[in-house]
């Protein structure tokens, strides 16, 4: 075989204007998400779930349906049972959108192809960050349209126009973007696919019990800051009284994830790769 | 061009790269050799902006691997075989990293082609031996067409053919100008191939030392002779200076002179000579010879030609 490299040495020469940047980084992380199975099998059970679920719940609500059911009854919500699996699958998903890259040994190729990491850092945020909005919101507005049409009189259904409706749905999908947000950020500092996911996993359902079993006047003062009691209070029509308000919990929400992000960040540049 | 000042990395305790200094010029192959564990991987991440150094510095053309405007098209680098998502094919693989420094598309089949992996580029790498990875993390190092190139243990799972091909590979990229580097711990897999060799035991530079010459430098090169008058030649052979052993079988091992010298002098003697072969020790012994000083922890003093004193002492 003979070595044809390329005509010239002088590669410096050809190279182009500027520097590497935002967007390039942009193109590969899109690159790296859609050439991998596990991004087609965690954002395929998102969706089946997500409108599956729903509809199965509300059809079954529906079935049963007496009377009585009407008072504090929650038709948004309801249409939206199922999306909230979501939560493992976008979380997982953004686990591995950083994880894989150290169980693989690929972060050393894309570290040498792009060397300030925060950049590369936030390229990936951008990229799994619209990938996991846009998948979010279609599966809630699905989820909650198939659900609406499912419950016929004499149960009660709600519209967009509703109070509180369409902040429900569509802050669900941005709820799932976030927390899918912070789980990459808590990847990002773990390293590790079975520890990042044990991780998340256990903030979002292990800190609760925990949190529950606390005598109840630190309970119910602790109990707002959990990420799964605000993304129930974002798709709720009425929030309990020690809850944070729909979207001043959203806001903490993504406090979170910029801390877990900024952490991660911060540990990226420290740490050898 | 590669430049390392009193490189040194610590891991907790374990000082894997102890003060090393040299320098890697564009024109050649230069290789990186060192028993295993020696500090060669930790060192080339190091050059890579992979590691952050302890103390010390390392540039690649005069510049921090960190401020490069377009590394890919400025260094390219074979660091680990196999370090790929098991899941996406290689032409992904190459694509994705394509993308980050603006290289085309037809550059990323042209290195498929050039490894000689176009025809499984869309398979799933998960499924590659050790051999096929080695080849996709060669064509990932030239992506960009770089003028520094890193190879790090690049014939490990090669069959011979792929060995030799890596070899040419070497060879031609350094004859276009470009600085190469390439580590092993096989000194003969080196003499095949590099120009010119930078040996590390224990993190330490022992030598920074032309191949060609290291040969004909190698302590173990000695002169056997039988005669039936050994004695005698030896005595004679003693008195020219030259370090004489006896051995069980009743051979002579000469050092010191060649078998040239040898030969006149027993002419002159004259004495009869049964056998006069000069041993060439194999190149594996002198590098066993040289790293073995190092870790004995006395051989400090063994010959460097670096010209910045980075044996240190
Ligand atoms: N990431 C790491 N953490 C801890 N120890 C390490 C790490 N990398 C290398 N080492 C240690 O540093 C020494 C040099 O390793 P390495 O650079 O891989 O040597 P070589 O490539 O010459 O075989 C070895 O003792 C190894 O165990
Ligand atoms: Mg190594």
């Amino acid at each position: 075989m003979t070595v044809s490299t390329s005509p010239t040495v002088g590669a410096a020469q050809g190279l182009p204007a500027g520097r590497y940047g935002m967007s390039g980084l942009i193109r590969s992380e899109w690159t790296k998400l859609r050439t991998v199975r596990s991004t087609m099998w965690t954002l395929g059970v998102t969706v089946v779930l997500g409108i599956g679920l729903s509809a199965i719940a509300t059809a079954e609500t529906r079935s049963h349906w007496t009377p009585g059911n009407r008072f504090g009854f929650d038709a948004t919500r309801t249409s939206l049972i199922g999306v909230f699996f979501g939560q493992f699958t976008i979380g997982i998903l953004g686990v591995l959108v950083v994880s894989a890259e150290y169980g693989t040994g690929t972060i050393r190729a894309t570290f040498s192809a792009a060397p300030r990491r925060p950049l590369v850092l936030a390229a990936k945020a951008v990229v799994f960050g619209m990938v996991a909005l846009v998948v979010s919101e279609v599966v809630a507005f699905i989820a909650y349209f198939l659900g609406q049409a499912l419950l016929t009189a004499p149960a009660i259904h709600s519209t967009l126009n509703s109070p509180g409706a369409l902040r429900a749905v569509a802050g669900s999908g941005l709820y799932l973007c976030v927390l899918g947000l912070f789980a990459l950020g808590v990847a990002v500092i773990i390293r590790h696919t079975a520890g990042a996911i044990s991780a998340f996993i256990g903030i979002l359902l292990v800190l609760p019990l925990i949190v529950s079993a606390l005598p109840s006047s630190i309970g119910n003062e602790v109990e707002r800051f959990l990420p799964a009691h605000i993304g129930q209070a974002i798709v709720s029509l009425h929030t309990g009284p020690r809850s944070f308000a729909p979207w001043p919990g959203f806001l903490l929400l993504c406090g979170y994830a910029a801390l877990a992000l900024v952490l991660g960040g911060f540990l990226l540049v420290r740490r050898d790769a | 061009m590669i430049e390392a000042k009193n490189l040194t990395k610590h891991y907790g305790d374990k000082l894997a790269v102890d003060q090393l200094s040299f320098e890697v010029r564009p024109g050649l192959v230069t290789g990186f050799l060192g028993p295993n564990g020696s500090g060669k991987s930790t060192t080339m991440r190091m050059i890579m902006g992979l590691d952050t150094p302890n103390a010390g510095d390392v540039t690649v053309n005069g510049r921090h691997y960190h401020d490069l405007a377009w590394p890919l098209h400025e260094v390219g680098a074979l660091l680990e075989a196999k370090a790929i998502h098991p899941g996406r094919s290689a032409q992904a693989h190459l694509w994705m990293l394509a993308q980050t420094n603006r290289i085309s598309r037809r550059r990323v089949d042209e290195v498929l082609e050039i490894v000689g992996l176009s025809s499984v580029a869309g398979r799933r790498a998960g499924k590659f031996s050790l051999g096929m990875g080695q080849r996709l993390g060669i064509a990932a190092a030239l992506l960009g067409d770089p003028e520094v190139l890193l190879f790090d243990e690049p014939v490990n799972g090669l069959d011979p053919d792929g060995i030799r091909w890596v070899r040419n590979l070497l060879k031609g990229l350094a004859r276009e100008g470009r600085t190469v580097f390439v580590s092993s711990h096989l000194m003969s897999e080196m003499a095949l191939t590099a120009d010119e060799v930078i040996i590390i035991g224990k993190g330490r530079l022992i030598a920074q030392i032309l191949t060609a010459q290291l040969i004909a430098q190698s302590s173990q090169r000695f002169v056997r002779v039988r005669s039936p008058e050994v004695a005698k030649l030896r005595v004679a052979l003693d008195q020219e200076g030259a370090a004489t052993v006896l051995e069980d079988d009743g051979s002579l091992t000469v050092r010191g002179v060649d078998e040239i010298a040898i030969g006149e002098l027993a002419g002159r003697l004259p004495v009869v000579l049964h056998e006069l072969s000069p041993q060439s020790a194999s190149l594996e012994e002198a590098f066993m010879e040289l790293t073995e000083d190092s870790i004995e922890y006395h051989g400090t003093s063994t010959t460097s030609t670096s010209e910045s004193k980075g044996a240190g002492s």
